[in-house]
């Protein structure tokens, strides 16, 4: 960490917002507790000049991990050229936490694909749908208990069998 | 009756999205695309027209979701790669590498100096093939036709040069952990050569049909405005946020690859409108192809990729000498190579934007978790705020410009 505003900003992260800053490989990350992170933001965005939220995403540790999920922040400041990564962990099956829209304009979509893909609802959010799997889908795919998934083969022998238990859109 | 049913619970779920008038009949609910030949894929856009203006657009994605990550996690590191080509399909190379660049990173692998140069080369030349794909349909949507078949021919060029090293078009997988699959063949100097001596004319020939052509100017100038502050908020990358004044190039402030070594310069604007997004992107090809001119000119011998054979396959003649070199060869092919565990953030400066693939391991062979931020997805995203105000007309306009794909956005 030899950049000046880099450590400033983890500093700050680590006094005010409980931080804890490992740096792996090059790149710093810190963990900050979910009721804090989007005051985190504001202050990454307001007074570290990290102007743009590149990308939220998640990690699933498998249903019997604690904490199951890690949310993952990436920040960009371009007049420092610097990065800055914000892990937030998340326990429960059907985690919620506080939307981000409110500071990065950007993160409305990027928790919609959190909402569809892992399940990790945002309160506060003006228009929580799933956004890649069609609107009826049940499950939420990047899950790890969610399984790969393939179409079963249709003998005439098993036909209907198969076929009564084939996913379909509801009616 | 089924079917009304369906279509009232869908305005429904849109009710927060779109105004009041549109319940009382004042404005125009209406679906553009999935399939519009002006959408560039499989887009969907709900518009709220009032009369020809739009009030609200409300992008709908997913249409090509695979479900890239989901598969990339249950292979191992070498067979992911493949499944990155098919991301955004107009910068296979550029997938490639940033895929590489993470691996190589979690793994700590070293990249020859012949390897650097080589990606370089193809990273740009993937740059021109997907910038005149983009200025070829961008035309084409303002009904300039002849634009799209010459940028399609130089295209075609690239696509050869590719060919010739990776045997395929499009699909490459070329660049890999470690290095590049094969060398370079002897004829592929030549070739780019030959490319970057006629670029610079043919980049002159689309400027002369349309930068000042009068009919282009109208359809483009001051339409899609976007500023410095709205680029950021709304997470704008790559040229779309350069048109807008902010002199951000990720090949500049964070080099990969050796960009550091070269000498370019970084084209921005500040009207942030449709026609600075043009510009911008024209300039880029040009400093490309200056790119490309110095990459040929210092590309030195030497390996093509590392020689850690516990993560780089050995070669294929060493297979009949060395006892050593079969072990290698099939455990790489089949159970792949450990790597550490840790989780690194690796970006590149796609054509689009920024490419920032998210790669989490657990110390296994496949990787745990892998995301990949793209930018198409925060430039539809986009499209919902910027299209306000805008005749649909312009709309086509405004979607060529911020040059979308959709491999990309729906993964």
């Amino acid at each position: 960490m030899e950049n000046d505003a880099l450590k400033q900003a983890v500093q700050d992260m680590e006094a005010h917002f409980g931080g804890q800053a490992n740096e792996f490989r090059g790149q710093v990350q810190v963990l900050v507790a979910p009721d804090k992170i989007v005051a985190a933001a504001q202050t990454l965005r307001d007074g570290h000049n990290f102007e743009i939220m590149a990308d939220i995403t998640a990690v699933d540790y498998g249903p019997d991990a604690s904490p199951r999920f890690h949310v993952v922040y990436q920040f960009n400041s371009i007049s420092e050229h610097i990065r800055l990564t914000l892990r937030v962990p998340l326990d429960g099956n059907e985690p919620t936490m506080d939307t981000m829209t409110g500071v990065f304009l950007n993160a409305n979509w990027l928790e919609r694909e959190l909402w569809d893909m892992f399940g990790i609802r945002f309160e506060g959010h003006p228009d929580l749908r799933r956004i890649l799997m069609p609107y009826d889908w049940e499950g939420h795919p990047l899950r790890k208990d969610y399984p790969l998934g393939y179409e079963e083969v249709q003998f005439t022998f098993n036909y209907d069998e198969i076929d009564q238990r084939k996913p379909r859109p509801k009616e | 009756m089924a079917m009304l049913e369906r279509v009232e619970t869908t305005l429904d779920e849109l009710k927060h999205l779109v105004s009041e008038q549109a319940f009382e009949g004042d404005t125009l609910l209406l679906n553009m695309g999935p399939q519009h030949p002006s959408t560039h894929g499989v887009l969907r856009l709900l518009l709220e027209l009032d009369g020809e203006i739009i009030v609200n657009c409300i992008p709908d994605i997913g249409f090509l979701h695979t479900g890239i990550e989901k598969n990339m996690e249950a292979k191992t590191y070498a067979k992911a790669e493949v499944m990155t080509d098919r991301l955004d399909y107009l910068n296979t190379m550029g997938n490639n590498l940033a895929y590489c660049l993470a691996v190589e990173k979690l793994a700590e692998l070293d990249v020859p100096e012949r390897a650097q140069v080589v990606r370089v080369i193809f990273a740009e030349l993937q740059r021109i093939a997907s910038h005149l794909v983009w200025l070829g349909t961008q035309a084409l949507d303002l009904a300039a036709m002849s634009v799209f078949l010459y940028c399609f021919r130089e295209r075609e060029y690239i696509l050869d040069i590719m060919e010739m090293c990776s045997g395929q078009r499009m699909m490459t997988t070329y660049i890999r952990p470690g290095g590049l699959w094969r060398d370079v063949p002897v004829e592929f100097e030549d070739a780019v050569r030959k490319f970057i001596a006629y670029m610079p004319g043919r980049i002159q020939q689309y400027e002369d049909l349309l930068t000042k052509n009068p009919i282009f100017i109208d359809r483009v100038r001051g339409i899609g405005k976007m500023t410095r502050e709205q680029a950021l908020a709304w997470g704008a990358t790559g040229s779309t946020a350069r048109a807008s004044g902010i002199d951000y190039d990720i090949r500049k402030v964070q080099p990969y690859s050796g960009y550091e070594q070269y000498d370019f310069d970084v084209p921005t604007h500040t009207d942030g409108d449709v026609y600075a997004r043009y510009l911008c992107r024209i300039e880029e090809m040009r400093q490309s192809v200056k790119i490309i001119d110095q990459a040929i000119n210092r590309l030195p011998m030497g390996p093509f990729c590392s020689n850690n054979r516990k993560f780089v396959p050995p070669p294929r003649s060493e297979l009949s000498r060395s006892m050593e070199a079969v072990i290698h060869h099939f455990k790489l092919w089949t159970e792949g190579y450990d790597v550490p565990k840790g989780s690194v953030y690796s970006v590149v400066e796609s054509p689009r934007g920024e490419l920032g693939v998210m790669l989490e391991s657990d110390g296994g062979p496949k990787p745990y978790r892998i995301k990949w931020r793209t930018p198409s997805f925060s430039h539809i995203q986009l499209l919902s705020w910027i299209a306000k105000g805008h005749y649909v007309a312009d709309l086509v306009a405004i979607i060529g410009s911020v040059d979308i794909v959709l491999g990309d956005t729906d993964r």
